[in-house]
């Protein structure tokens, strides 16, 4: 076990290593010039921007050679200093991340987990369940195939602005001030419920499916037959096939929620919902290094944490992981 | 077990849920006293928790009805609160007459809250339209982010001076009055009475402070004025002497009205990084609204009830106060401007159009093009590029553009086909109508093809586009920003009618980055531009166009490269000549159009709208052509509250 987890954890050390170097790199592969973008949003005034362009190079480092920007990159991050973003100039980064990053868990975190119970549960009751699998499986093919955004955007048409029962922008209401009262948390429900409901179809559609198409893998399997040809009860071969068939579920949970801090674009876009994804496509097109790397720095941690809690929960959940691993250390 | 966990937390969102829906449709406790007259089965406290809003407060019922007990012997006396009887008549108090009775709140709140937490929608006016990203700072010496704080110049920190496009006009504002006295001489009066939003009053030192930070540093957007400008000097408290070795003019005149003052005593004692980079949170200004709140995707602001403005010069902006809010999509401002939720919307909302006219909207004019001007979008064209460089060749395309698509098709009639000088039409004076009738140019394809023949341009391998006069394939490309659809649909229109003139222009969109380094490097064959805001002066939008000297980057403008000395003498001799000459002014003017339309080096095409659309609901009084409303911009974007924005909010009423 132990030198299992040391390997592990050695392999994640060095993707950890790489992944930031790449993701440190590519921005600056990309055409453009930061500082060059930034000015000419000020468009009001000409006369300065030639001036400004170099103070502004040596404010953000961007003077020096490229190799003392990556040791100097390095040397900051281990500071935990993640620099001071060009698009939102001059807040730093670290802060707009943790700015808007709570907005996106609180969407995507129910969204995800009550999806995946609810799909996986589905899923697997209407496997071979003929009017099930014939008549709302179909449903949940559409779901699924639907493009996110023309789902969102019909949602909010219909329940935003032809019957106006939801708001169609904002994380609350226009008119409150956060504060804690029913009236704030009702509108803070209130404008959570479509993008969450938009994200929560759309993601048990897919598990749904594939619990589905996963548990009538397991029920043609050798050993769910030699449980019926034992006479095991319906229940306890479909529970055996369960098991099993969660197996790669997990898998999919866990990637889903290692990108978390990623946020939802389509979904922030549709509903005008404030969030990280939105951001992180905007510093990329304004080629804002640092909050690119900053994102992506999250993003990497979230997945190689998310991959290692796999790890971790196959040994916990699969005996035969667990097996080959003893007879690895024997 | 972790299927009960998350059965629990399946639950827990679902009783959140419930609560929420019933919070907000619960109906509130009666606001006047009532009777009641007691029936089998109640009780004191279920009855105030049903009336006053907590159990408690059964004890307000109980007061109040033994008080009333005393002068009309008709209500019940109560002796024992748990034994009521049918048929007894209570009196169950307002919610100011129970608090006299009880020590427990009435109407059970969470938590105290000190400031106002819910605005009236009478009192609020909702904007959107100007913020592309989350606020990051309330400096005003960061121009361009300013769109995400909007306000922080104009609302908060003001100018010397405001400007009227639609009248010409500079308005006397911080200054009272300034003039020049001599050639290198400019004195400016400040109002007296003015004060600092900490009650500090505003003087001639606060001027002297503002514009020494230019001097002083470098990357402060002003700071070239210092090329020219000698000295800034306070004479007495208010009064500010400029001097100046040969002033431009233009320049000094178009920066009274957007350089921003500061408090010199809350200013002084900040580093250079604190003034050129500092997010400047809680700004001090002096201006008609103060910061309240911000979050990810609005600003707050709220009446500055001590402005000076208001006693000085009686004006008051309606509000209290304004919600600035981001919308992430024009599909999403456009759905809350049909709700209602939004009063003045500036976003580019295409199909407008159809619903000012259906009368959802209002707009500027009632038909087409419904948006006043606010800058031109000029296709620059590479001149350092064959066939480029040929000017035959740059009036050929010139012609071949078919504006009336861009107008028709592009933008659904929301703008309005440029002059072929490419000024403003609140700059109309100035364009030499002889030189326009002689010169200009319009959507001609047969003209076109002409000027192609005679400059020696023919199709010589039969693929339906010419080929330059030494026989080389012509294949340009035209380019906007990925993402930016209206200009997305011009080039495409761009590059359909040059074909069909026979010149091979395909369109393009790289990101907004690549298309900004090719745009200042150099490197694009054609590209459209509109970085020259709404001005005071011609000068701005020739500065753009005839930006000098050509250095690597061009950062600012002259992005085609056009490298033609006359040209920029003219264009320099446009920036020194006073404002108040305008027959000198439109003198140069005439020159340069005549030289600008034979050369044809840059190709204005349409202007750009100032997009605004506003709705009735609960504000009126809103600025349109019509006699009897103010002539305004009604604008929110950054640099636009001096422009109009605040003065239209001065003129606004509330709905009844």
């Amino acid at each position: 076990m132990r030198r299992y987890l040391g390997r592990k954890i050695l392999i994640y050390i060095l993707t950890f290593f790489l992944a930031v170097t790449i993701d440190w790199l590519i921005p600056r592969f990309m055409p453009g010039d930061p500082v060059q973008t930034m000015l000419s949003r000020g468009l009001l005034h000409a006369e300065g921007v030639e001036v400004m362009y170099g103070y502004y190079t040596r404010a953000f480092g961007l003077d020096v050679p490229i190799w003392q920007q990556y040791l100097n990159f390095w040397s900051a991050l281990f500071h935990g200093d993640l620099g001071t973003s060009v698009y939102l100039f001059p807040q730093p980064v670290a802060r707009v991340i943790m700015r808007a990053v709570p907005y996106d868990i609180f969407l995507l975190l129910p969204a995800i987990l009550l999806s995946w119970f609810a799909g996986n549960k589905f899923g697997a009751f209407a496997a071979r369940t003929k009017w099930l699998d014939n008549t709302i499986l179909p449903i949940g093919y559409i779901l699924t195939a639907t493009p996110y955004m023309w789902l969102g955007i019909l949602l909010a048409w219909a329940f935003g602005v032809v019957l106006g029962i939801f708001p169609i922008a904002g994380a609350y209401g226009f008119e409150l001030r956060p504060h804690l009262s029913w009236t704030f948390i009702g509108s803070v429900l209130k404008h959570w419920f479509l993008p969450f409901a938009s994200l929560f179809l759309v993601k048990f559609g897919g598990w749904a499916i594939g619990m589905r198409n996963m548990i009538i893998y397991e029920l043609e399997a050798d050993y769910s037959h030699y449980l019926e040809a034992l006479g095991a009860p319906r229940k306890l071969v479909r529970k055996y096939a369960f098991r099993n068939a969660i197996l790669p579920q997990i898998t999919g949970l866990s990637l889903d929620l290692g990108v978390i801090v990623a946020g939802a674009l389509v979904t922030e876009v549709v509903f005008s919902y404030p969030g990280i994804g939105y951001l992180i496509l905007q510093a990329i097109q304004n080629q804002d290094y640092f909050l690119i790397q900053g994102c992506f720095l999250f993003i990497i941690i979230g997945v190689l944490l998310a991959n290692f809690a796999i790890d971790i929960a196959y040994v916990i959940v699969d005996p035969r992981t667990r097996l080959g691993m003893m007879g690895e250390t024997a | 077990m972790s299927k009960r966990t998350l059965v629990n937390l399946f639950l827990v969102f679902a009783m959140l849920l419930t609560l929420g829906v019933g919070a907000a449709s619960a109906a509130p406790p009666a606001q006047e006293e009532m009777t009641y007259t007691v029936k089998l089965g109640d009780n004191l406290w279920t009855l105030a928790e049903k009336y006053l809003g907590s159990g408690p407060a059964y004890r307000a019922i109980v007061g109040a009805t033994n008080d009333r007990n005393a002068t009309d012997s008709s209500f019940a006396k109560i002796d024992n609160p748990s034994l009521i009887h049918p048929g007894w008549k209570l009196l169950i108090p307002g919610p100011e007459e129970a608090a006299k009775y009880v020590t427990v709140p009435v109407v059970v709140e969470v938590t105290p809250v000190p400031e106002v937490v819910t605005y009236p929608r009478s009192e609020t006016l909702y904007v959107s339209g100007a913020a592309w990203g989350p606020p990051s700072d309330w400096n005003p010496f960061i121009t361009w982010s300013k769109a995400n704080t909007t306000g922080t110049i104009g609302l908060v920190y003001e100018t010397l001076f405001m400007y009227d496009p639609l009248t010409d006009k500079l308005i006397p504002w911080l200054a009272e009055s300034g003039e020049w006295v001599d050639a290198d001489t400019y004195e400016l009066k400040l109002r007296k009475g003015i004060t600092w939003s900490d009650g500090q009053p505003m003087t001639a030192a606060d001027v002297v402070f503002t514009y020494e930070l230019g001097q002083k540093y470098a990357a402060i957007w002003f700071s070239p004025e210092w090329a020219y400008l000698d000295s800034v000097t306070a004479v007495g408290d208010y009064a500010v002497r400029f001097e100046f070795t040969d002033p431009l003019y233009q320049q000094f005149e178009n920066d009274l009205y957007n350089i921003a003052m500061v408090p010199k005593h809350l200013w002084e004692g900040k580093t250079e990084e604190e003034i050129t980079s500092g997010a400047n949170e809680n700004p001090v200004g002096s201006g008609a609204y103060l910061y309240e709140t911000h979050s990810e995707d609005r600003n707050v602001w709220v009446r500055n009830e001590d402005w000076w403005a208001t006693k000085l010069l009686g004006l008051k902006p309606a509000p209290k106060r304004i919600v600035d809010i981001r919308f992430a999509s024009n599909n999403v401002a456009l759905g809350a401007v049909i709700k209602g939720e939004v009063d003045l919307s500036n976003n580019f909302l295409p199909g407008i159009a159809t619903l000012s006219e259906k009368g959802y909207v209002k707009t500027y004019f009632a038909g087409a093009p419904y948006m006043l001007s606010a800058n031109t979008a000029v296709l620059f064209l590479n001149t350092t590029k064959p066939p480029m460089d040929d000017p035959a060749f740059r009036r050929a395309v010139a012609f071949a553009i078919n504006t009336g698509d861009i107008v028709n098709v592009a933008y659904a009639n929301l703008v309005k086909a440029a002059d072929p000088t490419g000024l403003l039409p609140s700059l109309a004076k100035y364009v030499d109508p002889a030189v326009v009738k002689e010169l200009g140019f319009s959507y001609d394809p047969a003209k076109a093809k002409k000027i192609l023949a005679d400059a020696g341009y023919k199709d010589v391998n039969g693929d339906g586009f010419v080929e330059a006069p030494d026989g080389s394939k012509i294949e340009l490309e035209v380019t906007c920003p990925f993402g930016w659809t209206d200009w997305m649909e011009s080039i495409k229109v761009i590059a359909n009618s040059a074909q069909a003139a026979g010149i091979n222009i395909k369109d393009a969109t790289p990101d907004y980055g690549a298309w900004n380094t090719a745009l200042t490097t150099g490197t694009f064959d054609m590209t459209l531009n509109n970085w020259a805001m709404m001005s005071n002066t011609p000068w701005t939008l020739y500065n753009l166009l005839f930006r000098h000297p050509i250095i690597e980057v061009m950062g600012s403008g002259n992005f085609g490269r056009y490298d033609n000395q006359q040209m920029f003498d003219l264009v320099d001799q446009l920036a020194a000549t006073p404002s108040d000459d305008v027959e000198g002014m439109k003198a140069v003017c005439s020159q340069i159009q005549e030289l600008m339309l034979t050369e044809m080096p840059m190709i204005p095409l349409w202007y750009n709208g100032l997009w605004a659309q506003y709705s009735d609901a609960v504000w009126t009084n809103w600025p349109t052509e019509a006699a009897n409303v103010p002539s305004r911009l009604p604008c929110t974007w950054s640099g636009y509250w001096q422009m109009g924005g605040l003065l239209t909010l001065t003129e606004l009423k509330l709905a009844e």
